[in-house]
């Protein structure tokens, strides 16, 4: 079926946000509970009587439940950043792509000045000025990923603004504001998404990141990033440490991809496939298959 | 010549000193009356009439009088053009596969028009939109006005354009080559579909194709390297070219009902290209006749005998020939 490809991430990022906002419901024990009498125990172990599906850390604490909590904090620092950065992006490309000139040369400017500030020692200027905080993260990285949205925008701006529907609105007497709205902004719209998609995974890392040189969530929260980090002294001893949230992080980071780009083609018209074209596809190509195989087959007699 | 609803004089086009890309377009239109723009590329035809409603690049200089029903089209501000365009004068693009906005539906597209001219009735537009799709000959309109671009055929785009162009009822629809792209056939019914729904307005219609102009056309005005050189009724230019470039032209539109043996006639030589046009008459290199004389400039004026105005020293059919440089340029 057509929607699957819609459906199906859809359907796991959203069981992910459900585990992330019902965290105390579904977690079995309390992410910070330490019990150092069951410390270091591998999965499906059982300690005292508490079973630990995927084991306990280096202080005892519940793996899965830590997981759980985690959630909480990857996700929401991922979206917001993604959020944040991607609006004010994407507006000040289109603003740049649009107007040019001047404006464009500031913005643009800009975008250079935020890509080649070095991301640690700005992230340690922020955690210096505002302390450290979940929201501190978010305007830090905020602060070094919008020029991605900003420079594809105004590339794509630039290049739609001369296609003929735009000078066709022109045409029709409409104002640079509709244009941009309803002509524009489609345009760069899936783009962005797309873009999105891919800083989300990479911002789920890069909290992780600031949370591992001690500027992000502050122990003994846990989020995916601090419980990779501290599983990686143990890669070698305890590998459920640093696997599990591993895992969570690729589950994730797979699914927003694949989301992104399910949306991507489902917001453009020109790829949706007319259902009965795409029932045709296989019996199309079956006859290929033959002589390919037989050629194959030729090849290596 | 009150009864005329468009009135242009003397458009002039430059960008910059020795750069006149068009130089002294004059051409008057009745309601319902289609003028015909011919030439060949790099004319400054389609720049002529992108001028007409205040589209020409930015670093263009427009000058002249452009007077639409009274009312003035050149030397507007952004925000008036923007009032004007769409409203009263509106645009038929060449390739309508690039003039649709692939996103959108076509019914959205041409409601998009009335939303910007004040009609803020939603269900308002539904409807005139899909009377103008039922009007340019669009096949089930109600369900094609929910058809994005590509579901269509190149000749429904075109109608596409065209109810695009109509829905702000405009005065003068100007028509940028709208046929080049089609088939013959779709081409023959969109210019019948053309021709019959744009009773209410003067069509400016872009071309250089001479078997559209016979087809359309009520008035033709030839342009040359920016200049007028023939314009007059379309029975008289068609049928007594006064122009040797007319003439020309004419001669190579091949006639199905006289096979030429060996090579199609063409017309040597090519257009003179912006900055190296002179003060004398731009076609004397590549013109049969050309003399001395052609050196000066010769001004567009009426022709003895007939309705058209010609600009040149020794017009075909003789009965031009007798003016003398006084009688012209006086």
């Amino acid at each position: 079926m057509r929607n699957h490809r819609t459906l199906v991430p859809a359907i796991v990022i959203a069981l992910y946000v459900l585990v992330a906002l019902c965290a105390p419901l579904i977690a079995p024990f309390d992410p910070n509970h330490a019990d150092l009498a069951a410390r270091l125990s591998g999965p499906f172990a059982t300690t005292h009587g508490h079973f630990h599906l995927l084991g306990t850390d280096g202080l005892g604490r519940d793996v899965l439940s830590r997981i759980i909590y985690g959630s909480r904090v990857s996700l929401a620092v991922a979206a917001a950043t993604v959020l944040v950065s991607g609006a004010f992006g994407v507006t000040l490309g289109v603003v740049a792509g649009w107007r040019r000139g001047w404006l464009a040369a500031v913005i643009m400017r800009l975008a250079d000045i935020a890509l080649s500030v070095p991301f640690f020692l700005l992230a340690i200027l922020v955690v210096a000025v505002l302390g450290p905080s979940l929201v501190n993260v978010v305007i830090c990285l905020s602060l070094v990923r919008w020029p991605r949205y900003t420079r594809i925008a105004y590339a794509n701006v630039l290049e739609t603004r001369e296609r003929g529907f735009v000078r066709g609105a022109v045409a029709v007497g409409a104002p640079g504001r509709w244009i941009v709205l309803r002509h524009i902004l489609p345009e760069v719209a899936p783009l962005a998404v797309v873009v999105g998609t891919l800083e989300l995974g990479l911002m789920v890392v890069f909290e992780a990141s600031l949370s591992f040189i001690g500027l992000g969530v502050q122990p003994p929260t846990a989020s995916w990033g601090s419980m990779l980090s501290d599983g990686q002294q143990y890669v070698a001893s305890a590998w459920w440490l640093a696997t599990f949230p591993g895992l969570a992080l690729f589950g994730l980071v797979l699914t927003v991809n694949l989301l992104g780009d399910a949306v991507r083609d489902r917001l453009d018209p020109r790829r949706r496939v007319p259902r009965r074209v795409r029932r045709r596809r296989p019996g199309l190509g079956e006859p290929a298959a033959e002589p390919i195989t037989t050629a194959l087959e030729a090849d290596h007699a | 010549m009150n009864d005329m609803l468009l009135d242009v004089r003397d458009l002039r086009v430059s960008f910059g000193p020795g750069k006149d890309a068009v130089t002294g377009l004059t051409l008057r239109a009745r309601r319902g009356e289609t003028v015909a723009l011919v030439g060949e590329s790099g004319c400054g035809k389609t720049l002529s009439a992108l001028a007409l409603a205040g589209l020409q690049p930015r670093e263009a200089a427009v000058s002249g009088s452009a007077e639409l029903g009274g009312v003035q089209l050149l030397g507007r501000t952004e925000r008036q053009l923007r009032r004007i365009r769409g409203n009263l004068v509106s645009m038929v693009f060449q390739d309508a596969s690039t003039a649709l906005n692939p996103l959108m539906t076509v019914g959205a597209q041409i409601e998009e028009v009335m939303a910007i001219h004040g009609t803020h009735d939603r269900r308002a537009r539904r409807k005139r939109s899909v009377e103008l799709l039922a009007a340019v000959g669009v096949p089930d309109a109600a369900n094609r006005a929910r058809s994005h671009p590509h579901q269509l055929s190149g000749g429904m785009r075109q109608r596409v354009m065209i109810a695009i162009a109509l829905a702000g009822s405009p005065d003068l629809v100007i028509a940028d080559e709208p046929t080049t792209a089609l088939d013959v056939t779709v081409q023959a019914q969109v210019l019948a579909l053309l021709r019959e729904s744009t009773r209410d307005a003067a069509v400016l219609f872009i071309t250089h194709d001479m078997g559209v102009v016979a087809e359309i056309a009520d008035q033709v005005v030839v342009m040359y390297a920016g200049t007028v050189v023939e314009s007059g009724p379309i029975a008289e230019v068609l049928e007594r070219p006064h122009h040797p470039y007319t003439a020309a032209l004419l001669a190579s539109v091949p006639d199905p009902d006289v096979p030429q043996a060996g090579e199609l006639p063409t017309i040597p030589g090519r257009v003179p290209p912006l900055g190296e046009r002179d003060a004398g008459c731009p076609f004397r290199d590549r013109c049969p006749k050309s003399q001395d004389r052609c050196r000066e400039r010769p001004p567009l004026g009426p022709v003895a005998g007939g309705e058209s105005a010609v600009a040149c020293w020794y017009p075909e059919h003789g009965e031009g020939s007798s003016r003398t440089v006084e009688e012209a340029t006086r």
